[in-house]
């Protein structure tokens, strides 16, 4: 089920991938400093987009001024290649750039996603293109921005410890389960943006370049491949992911993140992963005997 | 069976056609016309071009039109348009002291040179329902007026200037190209230039509530209007080719210049301070509040208490964007179970541990990652 997308008509009213080309350079500028301080947030002219903000501008500007036309894009939220807003942008680049479009994440050159990271591992010369709405870590600590970008530029983090220590010590729990803050390259503080905490440890070393953009804030932060990502935590609370006892009810995946689904008013409930191609990949591996099928050993 | 989301791209093509149904309306009604738009509402077209940040009266219309009267989107249907064009450089700075006149008026001197000047305005109209206008009927032109209005009117604060009464607030030395809000981030401490354009495509309705609150005591401005004027200006550029500045087009715009009384600091004897607010064209409520909203956010530089709302420069001109806010909190409606699901984990996790029965059944294992 790893289909290749019918590529919806390119218009050519717009330049290739909507944004003018010096625009298009601004925005490389910017992404090449975030590339070189890992983590650190780099402002930038966020252009108005026919996408509202909150909706993806920050991914969908990023994706535009590396995308070429070798490109394959996949674009996925909440995991899902399916869900109306993936949809919508994937046609959007689909309009702009002509490129080819994808759900299989090998495939992909650029995948662009909102709150998950593929479970199919990243290789070395895939980008991810994170679309981020709120990317200062500490925002909720402190409002301001300008006492925010001094507290970056003294590495002063101690209050986000102070936060999840007081976590465990009311819910016997640290209670961030996504968006979880981690130190990057062992420096700056980042926001993951909104992917559960489960997706962390993907972030950590990958072999992927990642970049974020968020367009009504105006920022951008990278994370270079094979860099250190590490989840905040203490050494008697370490960090840790969320599991089921449940496997997905469709692959058996016991791996995976999953979605939980109710099914009827009396709450009848499954769960099944979010991230649908995977998924997909697996169940027809197991019609063609590929692999077993937990759910049912 | 999990087919919740599946059939999306259908889904949407279809949101298109039932939305051009929705605007559409009975087909029994003629369809609305763009000139109808633009001539019999042209307060709504001034507000979109005043916040899209784009002078042009019929694209306006479109946009209103394809927005089916929503003005916030048809800014955003606006901006998502002007932000394609390339520039060609700036206009020369328009004179409001210029300008051809419908309306001028001054709250802070009984007459002044030129007068006071009601022109179109819904100030004195009593607010009664007029039924007259429930059936189409002809209305005849306007006679020209039986006096021509001067070609210039001193503005009421270069009056004051003349006096020394009020900050110069000069031309900062050699001129330099204006910060570009629509190119630049914004970044803080923001110039002056940068607070009014922010404030220039703000929401009406937020800077109205601002500008209110200053006057409730959230923030302490004294504010007089010292005028208002609404009317044409001729725009002009300078062509590098041509060595002089041809007139490129005309455009209605509103001003509005407040003055609040300012009690002196060591450096400097006590004077009148101005807030400043024009919007393309007719938007007198919109510029009275971004005159209030100007002022309140100079308290800082003035020395005066800025502990108010309204004083603070991040949290107005972060909040004050409609197409900004507009998109982030409609943004809730995206799929969010992701994260839902993380919560739900942990809040059933934390039951869990507290005996609570309904999530003991539903029991989570925690396993430690290696870090």
């Amino acid at each position: 089920m790893t289909t290749q997308h019918a590529t919806v008509e390119r218009d050519d009213h717009y330049n290739f991938a909507y944004l003018d080309e010096s625009t298009k350079r601004m925005l490389r500028r910017a992404l090449l400093k975030a590339v070189a301080i890992p983590g650190y947030q780099v402002p930038f002219g966020s252009r108005e987009m026919p996408l509202p903000y909150g909706w993806g501008t920050g991914g969908i500007q990023v994706t535009a001024s590396i995308i070429g036309r070798g490109d394959v894009l996949k674009v996925i939220d909440q995991g899902s290649d399916d869900t109306t807003n993936a949809i919508n942008i994937r046609r959007f680049f689909g309009r702009v750039t002509g490129v080819a479009t994808t759900e299989s994440t090998p495939a992909a050159t650029i995948v662009q996603t909102r709150h998950r990271i593929p479970e199919t591992p990243l290789a070395a010369g895939q980008i991810m293109v994170f679309q981020v709405p709120i990317p200062e870590p500490l925002r909720w600590l402190e409002p301001s921005e300008t006492e925010t970008r001094t507290m970056h530029a003294l590495a002063e983090y101690g209050g986000m410890h102070v936060k999840l220590y007081e976590d465990i010590a009311q819910h016997g729990h640290i209670a961030t389960t996504y968006d979880y803050p981690v130190i990057v390259n062992d420096r700056y503080m980042m926001r993951p943006s909104p992917i559960p905490k489960f997706d962390n440890p993907k972030l950590d070393g990958s072999p992927a370049l990642m970049l974020f953009g968020a367009g009504r804030e105006k920022r951008v932060y990278a994370v270079p491949p094979y860099t250190r990502v590490k989840s905040l935590d203490f050494e008697d609370h370490p960090f840790r992911v969320e599991t089921w006892t449940e496997c997905c009810d469709l692959c058996g995946s016991r791996e995976s993140y999953l979605d939980e689904i109710i099914l009827d008013d009396a709450g009848t409930r499954r769960y099944v992963c979010s991230d649908t191609e995977y998924c997909n990949d697996r169940q027809a591996q197991q019609r063609a005997g590929g692999i077993p099928d937990e759910a049912a050993a | 069976m999990y087919v919740a989301v599946k059939g999306g791209e259908r889904a949407i093509l279809n949101s298109y056609r039932m939305l051009d149904d929705y605007r559409r309306g009975d087909r029994g009604v003629p369809e609305l016309g763009l000139d109808q738009i633009r001539e019999q509402m042209p307060l709504a077209v001034s507000r979109v071009m005043a916040e899209g940040s784009l002078y042009d009266p019929q694209l306006a219309a479109l946009a209103l039109k394809q927005a089916a009267g929503d003005v916030i989107e048809a800014v955003f249907l606006l901006r998502a348009y002007r932000t394609t064009l390339s520039r060609y450089g700036y206009t020369q700075p328009i004179d409001t002291g210029r300008m051809r006149l419908q309306r001028r008026i001054s709250s802070t001197f009984k007459d002044i040179p030129g007068g006071q000047i009601l022109g179109p305005t819904y100030d004195y109209t009593q607010r009664l329902l007029d039924f007259s206008l429930l059936a189409q009927r002809e209305a005849d032109a306007l006679p020209a007026g039986e006096e021509a209005l001067d070609s210039a009117m001193s503005r009421v604060t270069d009056l004051l200037a003349q006096d020394d009464l009020i900050d110069a607030e000069p031309v900062p030395e050699g001129d330099p190209e204006p910060f570009d809000l629509t190119r630049q981030p914004l970044d803080f401490p923001a110039s002056r230039a940068a607070r009014l354009q922010n404030l220039a495509r703000a929401d009406e309705g937020f800077l109205l509530s601002m500008g209110y609150s200053t006057q409730r005591g959230y923030g302490n401005t004294h504010p007089f209007a010292a005028e208002i004027r609404y009317g044409a200006l001729e725009v002009e550029m300078h062509i590098e080719e041509l060595g002089f500045a041809v007139t490129v087009g005309e455009i209605e715009v509103t001003e509005c210049q407040m003055v609040s009384q300012f009690a002196g600091s060591a450096e400097e004897g006590p004077k009148f301070t101005r807030g400043y607010g024009l919007t393309f064209g007719y938007g007198e409520r919109k510029s009275m509040s971004m005159a209030l909203v100007d002022r309140a956010l100079k308290a800082g530089d003035l020395g005066e208490r800025a502990d108010s709302p309204a004083n603070d420069h991040e949290f107005v001109l972060y909040h004050s964007d409609n197409v900004e806010a507009s998109g982030f909190v409609q943004h809730l409606k995206l799929p969010h179970y992701v994260d839902f699901q993380a919560n739900l984990e942990l809040l059933r996790r934390m039951r869990a541990e507290r005996g609570e029965p309904e999530a003991a059944q539903n029991e989570l294992m925690d396993e430690a990652v290696s870090p």
